[in-house]
This record gives structure tokens, C-alpha cells and sequence, in this order.
């Protein structure tokens, strides 16, 4: 078992032609996922790769393949319209690459995806993988990964890598992990992903990984203390980051106490999780949680 | 009234304003404030240099209110933030007294409604001719915020005069980055010498650098995991020198580049670098760090690396068979403590 995406998961994917769409979408393919569709204005009636056919629109798209899940990869000035295009056309979940998307245009497309019945995950986020599924919609690098029963929720890419890379070799696979992205405004946040894990039969850990900024981090912990049974493993970074300035991500940037990393420990502690002490210890904690179990 | 134009905030307990009897004092104090660079809480210890100030009337103040319409990710939506307490720190008022701040939600497919100004007038105490100057004061702040693809528009204080005209005494406006390139008369407006030079060199280059006061030097490829990487140098005991990510579309010419300003800043003596090469390959960054070590000549500093990923292997035999001070380590656990060991 896993969540948002499975063996089941027919990908279409946004930007198929374009240089990181072609170049993630081939990696998608050597992982197991099956791609039916992709979709670029203009490019109607080609093929991607050998077998993979391209659509002017995602409603044709979907018509014609059943495609349930997006994968987008246009450029920052398009994307709200390609999310709001796949929402439109019905399919179940969007999954957004793409960085750099002005705020104000992630606000409108978000509440767009809010009021139906789609699931939107990023924008600005590494994607989504089942390891047991063959299901890989996203950036990350498959080889790290392992099939498994501890979920991962990241607002970060690399991070995920590093967490995932300390957890596969000690003998702890994943079921889903899921990148919510690192901008300020995105669709799923961390609640929206733990129900989700709560709910999964397939998952019995979950590890989340936060940074400075924003109040998703309390948000979850408020979360977790009512509704998660399952134990969380939680790590927050950028404890040495002074306020006021961005630390890349667009919504790393602490503004406020709320956003300091020791806020975020301290709520996340009192919900319940078990946090990391530092970056290196992933790993440990988590085979440490999971043998008291 | 003179008042210092500079991107920070923390202005007014740092010296940046001062009240003023006549124009000779005026003509001083704008002569001093724009001979010094100006250290705020916000600013870091070198501060930033004054290029301009603003000569103002002093009002007759009656009250002073807070209006601000930013976007708050956690409700993902514009709010309008209104409070009794201008004038002060509205982060201070948000903890000690939260019930002072007033919050309106721009809902957004309906936009600010005009009734939301009379509930946040009614709110802060306002009645009659003030209470509907407000109401347009906070409809225009709002139009702004929209058609400047702003990520915060901030009126504090705004003044309630003693004749009940409403004043909009100070501002700060944020412009969401990523939003510039159809914004292109507000992004002409960028102030290069209000940010660190070595911040601007590197946005010219597209890294995402900023500079902190440690002495370890940090290179890595990805915002989280440089964060997490600043966050090992802190469990050696040590601190960070920088945040810089170098990002995953890198080549060699960029690591050359990134690498040369890490080391090119005096306070940097131990170099930690964490790459977890996936689109960017390992080798290119090793050669891209040989490459600067080769521009810099003597003066590289002990490096501690660490590569995982695509073409890993490769990008250590290449560090390893160069003359440098390289320790390489395979994990976040050894790259602590061989940097606590060369600290």
C-alpha cells in the first residue's frame, strides 16, 4: 500500500517536450511508472520516446488515456494555467515541479484546486514515490529509495535525498514519500499528508522533515496531537539561520518567532513526535523509534 | 522629520530617524545619516549604506494604526492585518497582545470587499470621515499589493492626524521575486548596494548565497540540505559562514564560481562541502573546486567533503589526487566531526 500514487497511477505529464520534462519523464519511465500521455500546446498528434503520445489539452489527454495523475513541468510564467488546466479536465492529483511560480498566481490556482475535488501537491517540490508500486512521479533519484513501510513528508529536495539515503541502507524502506515543496503558498501542506499516512495501512512510521519559516511545522503538530496515532519522527533545519533573510527557498525566510527552528521543535515535541537531534542522525532515530514499537 | 531610505527594518531604534528643530539641524542630520551605513536588527553588523533620505513634516499625531496586505501561507491567501498598535514593532504586538491585530481574509476569487474596510474601521475605533478615508486608504493599499505583484505592503504607522486626515507616515513594499519578470519598471528599482556585494556577485551568477557570521565556508546543492548542512557545522560546535546553494542545475563554471567567493571571504578557515549529486554530477563539482583552487592560488582552506549520488566515485578520486587540503567523509556524522577537528 501507499498514498496518492501506485501501481495503479496513470501519469500524464505537462511539459512532456521540454528539456526537464523529457529528461525527468524518461527517468520516471526506467523507474516503472507508466506514462500514458504527455501534454504540450502546439505539439498535438507527436510521440514522446517510443510509445508515449502527446495532446494539445489535458482534457484530451485524459479522454483518450485515462490519465488520473499530472506531472508539470512548465515554466514558472505558465504553470498556474497548466495546474489549473489539469483541475479543470479532472484529474485526481497534480503534481508540481516547477519553481519560481509568482505568489500571487500560486494563491489563485491553489484555491481553485481547493474548491474541487483534485489533490495538489507543490509547486517547487521534488514530487512523489512509491517504492513498492514502481511509482515514481517526480524528480528524486529512484536508487535511493527502498519498497517499505515508513512514510516521508519534506517541504524540501535534497534533504529528502539525504533523509531517504539514511534510512535505505540501515534497512528502513519507504511506502510514499512526498515532497510538499518550499514555497510559502503550495497545495497539500503537511496535515493534508498525515492524514493521508494515517490512513495508509501500508505505512507504520512517519518521518517529517521541516525548515524555518512559515507555521506549517505547528500546524502539523496541532495535527498530530488530535489525529496521528502512528509515531512521527520530525526534523527540523536551519537552526542556525538569522531572521530576515531567505535561505533559498522562497518560503525559508523567518519572519516572525513562530518561524525559528526551535519553535517548531518545541511544538512538534509537545504533540508528541520524536525529533532528530541533528541532520545525522535520521536514520538512528527512526530504527530507534521503530524498535520500540 | 528625516528618515534614512534603506531596505531594513528596526530604523527607529537604530538612529534612523530623527525629529528635527529647524532646516540647519535637518541639513545635519541628513548629512550625518548619509555619511555612515546604517546597522539595524535586520541588517547584520556591517549594515547598509544610506543612499537617501526622506524630509518630512512632523504631523500632529492623534493615533497611530497599523495596515499591512500580505500573503499568509498558512490561510494561502492575502490578509489584510490592521492593529491600534501602530507605530511599534507589530512583531511584539502580535506576541504580547494578539488581540490588538485585526485580520481580514482576501478571499481570492472575490477579491477585498469593501465591507471588510468598514469591519476593520469599526474595529480599530474609527467613525465618521475617518473611518471612510480609511476605508479607501486600505482599498488602495490592497490595488497596489495586486498590480505590483507585491508579497507585502506595510503602512506603519498610519497616522490618524490631529485634524482627522489619514497619513501614510512610512512603508515598506515587498516584491515577490519570482514574480519580476512582468514587473520589469519595479525590478529596475533594485538597489545593488543595499545587499552585501558578494550576495549581488552571486545572484549575477544565479546562486542563492548569503553571508553569516561562522567561520565555516558551506557548498551544497539544494536550499534544505544546505540548511541541514549549516545545521551539522552547528553540532561540531562551530558556525556557519555562509548559506549557498548551488543549485541542481549547476556546471562546472558555477561551483568555480561559488567555490572561489567561499573562500575568497577572510572569516572562512574550514570548507564544508555536501553535494548530493543527482541532475548535478560529482565530478563536475570536483573539478569545478579544482578549478577555483587553481584561480586562488595558496590560500584554500582545509576542505571537508562529502559527495553522494551520480558519479560520486569519480568526483572523490578527482579530489584525491589533487594536491589540496581535502578530508572526505561519507556521512553527516564524520563531516561534524572532522570539521570540529580542524576547528
Amino acid at each position: 500500500m501507499a498514498i496518492l500514487v501506485d501501481r495503479d497511477t496513470r501519469l500524464l505529464v505537462q511539459g512532456i517536450t521540454g528539456r526537464e520534462g523529457s529528461f525527468h519523464t524518461a527517468r520516471c519511465i526506467e523507474y516503472g511508472t507508466k506514462v500514458v500521455a504527455g501534454v504540450t500546446p502546439g505539439r498535438g498528434g507527436q510521440t514522446f520516446g517510443d510509445s508515449v503520445p502527446v495532446f494539445d489539452t489535458v482534457g484530451a489527454a485524459a479522454d483518450e488515456t485515462g490519465a488520473n495523475v499530472s506531472l508539470v513541468f512548465v515554466p514558472p510564467a505558465f504553470a498556474a494555467d497548466a495546474i489549473a488546466e489539469a483541475v479543470d479536465a479532472g484529474i485526481e492529483t497534480v503534481v508540481c515541479i516547477t519553481e519560481g511560480i509568482p505568489v500571487q498566481d500560486t494563491v489563485r490556482v491553489v484555491d481553485y484546486a481547493s474548491r474541487s475535488e483534485a489533490t495538489l501537491v507543490g509547486p517547487n517540490c521534488p514530487g512523489i514515490i512509491s517504492p513498492g508500486e514502481g511509482a515514481k512521479v517526480g524528480i528524486m533519484p529512484g536508487h535511493v529509495y527502498a519498497p517499505g513501510r515508513v512514510g516521508v513528508v519534506s517541504r524540501s529536495g535534497t534533504l529528502t535525498y539525504e533523509a531517504v539515503g539514511q534510512l535505505t541502507p540501515i534497512g528502513i524502506g519507504q511506502s510514499t514519500c512526498v515532497g510538499i515543496g518550499g514555497d510559502p503558498v503550495s497545495g497539500s501542506g503537511f496535515v493534508e499528508i498525515l492524514s493521508m499516512f494515517e490512513a495508509d495501512p501500508g505505512t507504520d512510521l512517519i518521518v517529517l522533515i521541516g525548515e524555518i519559516g512559515g507555521t506549517k511545522e505547528q500546524e502539523a503538530a496541532e495535527f498530530i496531537s488530535s489525529e496521528v496515532t502512528k509515531p512521527v519522527v520530525a526534523l527540523v533545519v536551519g537552526r542556525s539561520a538569522p531572521p530576515g533573510r531567505r535561505m533559498g527557498h522562497a518560503g525559508a525566510i523567518i519572519t516572525g518567532s513562530a518561524g525559528r527552528a526551535s519553535e517548531k521543535v518545541r511544538a512538534l515535541e509537545r504533540a508528541g513526535a520524536v525529533t532528530v537531534p541533528t541532520p545525522a542522525d535520521i536514520g538512528v532515530t527512526t530504527r530507534e523509534v521503530l524498535s520500540c514499537q | 522629520m528625516v528618515k534614512a531610505q534603506v531596505h531594513a527594518g528596526g530604523r527607529g531604534k537604530a538612529g534612523g530617524v530623527r525629529v528635527v528643530a529647524s532646516g540647519d539641524d535637518a541639513a545635519r542630520a541628513a548629512g550625518e545619516m548619509l555619511s555612515t551605513s546604517l546597522v539595524t536588527a535586520q541588517t547584520g553588523p556591517a549594515g547598509v549604506p544610506v543612499g537617501a533620505v526622506l524630509v518630512e513634516e512632523v504631523i500632529d499625531i492623534a493615533r497611530e494604526l497599523y495596515l499591512a496586505v500580505l500573503v499568509d501561507g498558512g490561510r494561502k491567501r492575502p490578509i489584510v492585518m490592521a492593529s491600534q498598535a501602530g507605530g511599534v514593532d507589530i512583531e511584539s504586538v502580535a506576541e504580547e497582545t494578539p488581540e490588538k491585530i485585526l485580520v481580514e481574509e482576501i478571499d481570492p476569487a472575490l477579491g477585498l470587499m469593501p465591507f471588510q474596510s468598514r469591519k476593520l474601521a469599526a474595529g480599530l475605533g474609527l467613525d465618521g470621515a475617518s473611518s471612510r478615508k480609511f476605508a479607501s486608504v486600505v482599498a488602495a493599499v490592497q490595488r497596489a499589493f495586486a498590480a505590483g505583484d507585491c508579497s507585502m505592503v506595510e503602512i506603519n504607522p498610519l497616522v490618524i492626524s490631529a485634524d482627522g486626515s489619514v497619513v501614510a507616515a512610512d512603508a515598506k513594499v515587498s516584491i515577490d521575486d519570482d514574480a519580476l519578470f512582468r514587473q520589469p519598471e519595479l525590478g529596475e528599482q533594485y538597489d545593488p548596494t543595499q545587499d552585501p556585494s558578494v550576495e549581488v556577485a552571486a545572484r549575477e551568477h544565479g546562486l542563492s548565497y548569503v553571508k553569516l557570521d561562522g567561520d565555516v565556508g558551506c557548498l551544497v546543492n539544494g536550499a534544505g540540505l544546505a540548511m541541514a548542512t549549516m545545521d551539522v557545522a552547528v553540532a561540531a560546535g562551530a558556525e556557519p559562514a555562509n548559506f549557498l546553494d548551488v543549485g541542481g542545475g549547476a556546471d562546472e563554471g558555477k561551483v568555480e564560481e561559488a567555490m572561489v567567493m567561499l573562500i575568497s571571504d577572510p572569516a572562512v578557515t574550514r570548507v564544508l562541502i555536501n553535494i548530493f549529486g543527482g541532475i548535478l554530477r560529482c565530478d563536475v563539482v570536483a573539478r569545478g573546486i579544482l578549478r577555483a583552487a587553481d584561480r586562488v592560488g595558496d590560500r584554500v582552506p582545509p576542505m571537508v567533503v562529502r559527495m553522494l549520488g551520480t558519479n560520486a566515485d569519480e568526483g572523490r578520486r578527482i579530489l584525491s589526487g589533487a594536491d589540496l587540503p581535502v578530508t572526505l567523509v561519507d556521512d553527516l556524522g564524520a563531516a561534524a566531526a572532522a570539521i570540529r577537528e580542524l576547528g
